[in-house]
């Protein structure tokens, strides 16, 4: 099979997961709160959590949802600050992170004629801006319009050192993780899905090494307060606050099982032999997610793995 | 006020005040007792020996995957202490003690010191509810209590993923347990009951003994990151499915029949002695054989 005939399937799954998502019914949909620590805030609702930081600069929203859930987002921003929207940071490009982008910039802005600083990695535009076929074109008024294109972005906000670090080929090609550093709260993105099978986008040039780079990254950065309990807390792209021992059992996972996928290729195991032999079946009764079955998993692995370097 | 009048204000005191003094005293240094399970909570469990445990087959299977040398390996694993199921069984002592509402007199949390990594556990005794499920999950969990006459029956959620056994057998952080506190005289009994959707098919239910000692010192724990087997970052030491070397180790050495020592539920109950066939124990007992306490589990008699 063609490199380009596997991406094609591997575009296939995800345009069929990214298609399914808008269908939600989002009424019954509530934002819940949750104050992570300091400055900062995880929001749960639809699609993946938006972290958001107050102060006296405004309001900084990393992940936006998507656009239906903007109203309800705004209101539970309205209850801690009543200050604008400045900044905005999407993780990665996908719909269920960027959804709200242009909604949220209307509700929260600045004001007429002052729309909030969407920072991205420029991957996030290229892939925005690149026609995809059979898909709708993304508006403009939802692209990122402060991409950057080095290994990091500073910034200075709300009395902390924001760092935005881009993590190259992971969840997708233009991951990025936020870290304020007063706080002590690092949002991943999809990076990290605990409790989710791990979603590797190889259609949008992620790959499971470079999944586990950003993982063993976010691992350097974190520092627990007490023998592997609190510290640095981690908002995941989707599930529960997490801290640095949350982030170590989902990267052994992902760890293990590229080893067993790698072993099995070496044995020249076919995608289908692989599959067959179930090589995450030990983590199958803990790990699940909507949108990938253990099997688009394991493939995804298998493909990354196969791929030439 | 009139002599009888008093006297039967003071009865009503006693009377409406009897339910707070009957909620028992758990406060103290409480030694444990070893005679349970001795050489799972001394020395360590002996690798493969899932029996006793009714695991369902991911935990079998992620129990034949670990190597011990993850311990040392990853840093992160250095100072991780046990989770709050596994603190009870765990090796050290105990100190308990609780808040009192000033206004009430009624008990509103227990707290719980271990000497293993400094621990320190809240129980709540005030009907507060529980954490969202967002919520940060930690090695203690978050726990509510009850009185149930003088037994305190305790609830815990929101814990971290942590093992069953210290041989690799996991428990997730989906699991909750419940725990029954007891005391009688100066011992005292907690009986869990853990139940994990991910890794058991049967609630798990153990029971440890501790009693009191006035005059324990509970000294620093201490725990400190350190590279000792330098790796290249990210390493994670696990067994490849089938390449474990160990896993009839434990078979072996006690004469048991392998399957017997796979776990799950079915080998719980008595009737599975009928399907252990060729079962021939070893004549005389090599290793474990005098272990009641954590200093005399000899493995060479």
């Amino acid at each position: 099979m063609s490199r380009n005939v596997l991406i094609a399937q591997a575009a296939l799954w995800l345009g069929c997961a990214l298609s399914a998502w808008p269908q939600q019914n989002f009424d019954n949909v509530q934002i819940r709160v949750l104050p992570v620590q300091e400055k900062v805030y995880m929001f749960v609702g639809a699609g993946g959590n938006t972290t958001v930081q107050v102060g006296k600069d405004g309001v900084l929203v990393v992940d936006t949802q998507y656009a239906q859930m903007a109203p309800k987002i705004m209101a539970e921003i309205r209850k801690l600050s009543d200050k604008p929207i400045i900044w905005m940071v999407n993780t990665h490009v996908h719909q269920d992170h960027t959804g709200g982008n242009e909604a949220l910039s209307k509700l929260g802005g600045p004001g007429p004629g002052q729309a909030p600083r969407i920072i991205a990695h420029e991957n996030v535009l290229n892939r925005m801006t690149q026609p995809v076929p059979n898909q709708p074109s993304i508006p403009e008024a939802m692209w990122p319009n402060d991409e950057y294109a080095t290994p990091q972005k500073d910034i200075f906000f709300n009395g902390e050192a924001v760092v935005i670090y881009h993590m190259p080929k992971a969840h997708t090609d233009g991951d990025s993780i936020v870290f304020f550093r007063r706080s002590d709260v690092i949002s991943a993105g999809d990076i990290f899905t605990p409790g989710r099978w791990p979603v590797i986008d190889l259609a949008r040039g992620g790959s499971v090494q470079g999944t586990l780079d950003a993982l063993n990254y976010i691992l350097r950065l974190t520092v627990p307060a007490r023998y592997q309990d609190g510290g640095t807390l981690v908002v995941p792209g989707h599930g529960r606050l997490c801290d640095e021992s949350d982030v170590v059992e989902y990267r052994d996972m992902l760890t293990i099982v590229r080893d067993r996928v790698q072993d099995l290729i070496k044995k020249g195991m076919t995608l289908e032999q692989v599959k067959s032999a179930r090589p995450a079946r030990d983590y199958e009764t803990e790990y699940a997610s909507d949108f990938r079955t253990v099997d688009q998993f394991i493939e995804s692995v298998y493909k990354s793995l196969s791929e030439k370097k | 006020m009139g002599k009888f009048r008093c006297l039967l204000v003071a009865t009503a005191a006693v009377l409406c005040s009897a339910p707070v003094f009957a909620q028992v005293d758990f406060t103290g240094e409480w030694a444990p007792l070893y005679h349970e399970d001795g050489p799972e909570r001394g020395p360590g469990p002996e690798l493969a020996d899932y029996t006793e445990f009714p695991i369902n087959d991911a935990a079998r299977m992620r129990a034949d995957s670990y190597d011990a040398d993850r311990i040392s390996v990853v840093q992160e694993y250095q100072c991780r202490p046990h989770g709050a199921d596994y603190a009870l069984r765990g090796l050290g002592q105990i100190r308990i003690w609780r808040d009192i509402d000033p206004a009430t007199q009624r008990v509103t949390a227990f707290h719980v010191h271990f000497l293993a990594w400094d621990s320190e556990r809240t129980i709540y005794v005030d009907d507060r509810p529980h954490p969202p499920e967002e919520a940060l999950h930690t090695f203690q969990g978050f726990s509510t209590a009850k009185w149930e006459g003088n037994m305190l029956t305790v609830w815990t959620t929101h814990l971290k993923e942590n093992y069953l056994r210290r041989n690799g057998l996991p428990r997730s952080d989906k699991a909750t347990f419940t725990e029954h506190w007891t005391r009688h005289a100066d011992y005292l009994t907690i009986t869990t009951v853990i139940e994990d959707p991910v890794f058991l098919t049967e609630p798990l239910v153990r029971s440890d003994n501790w009693y009191l000692d006035p005059g324990q010192h509970i000294g620093i724990f201490g725990c400190e990151y350190a590279a000792e087997v330098p790796r290249p970052e990210g390493t994670v030491p696990h067994h490849l499915p089938g390449e474990n070397p160990n896993l009839h180790e434990f078979a072996n050495w006690y004469g048991l029949p392998f399957e017997a020592t796979r776990g799950g539920a079915e080998t719980l109950y008595p009737e599975y002695q009928s399907k252990i066939v060729g079962y021939h124990p070893p004549a005389k007992c090599t290793r474990y054989c005098h272990c009641t306490s954590l200093f005399n589990c000899n493995v060479d008699r």
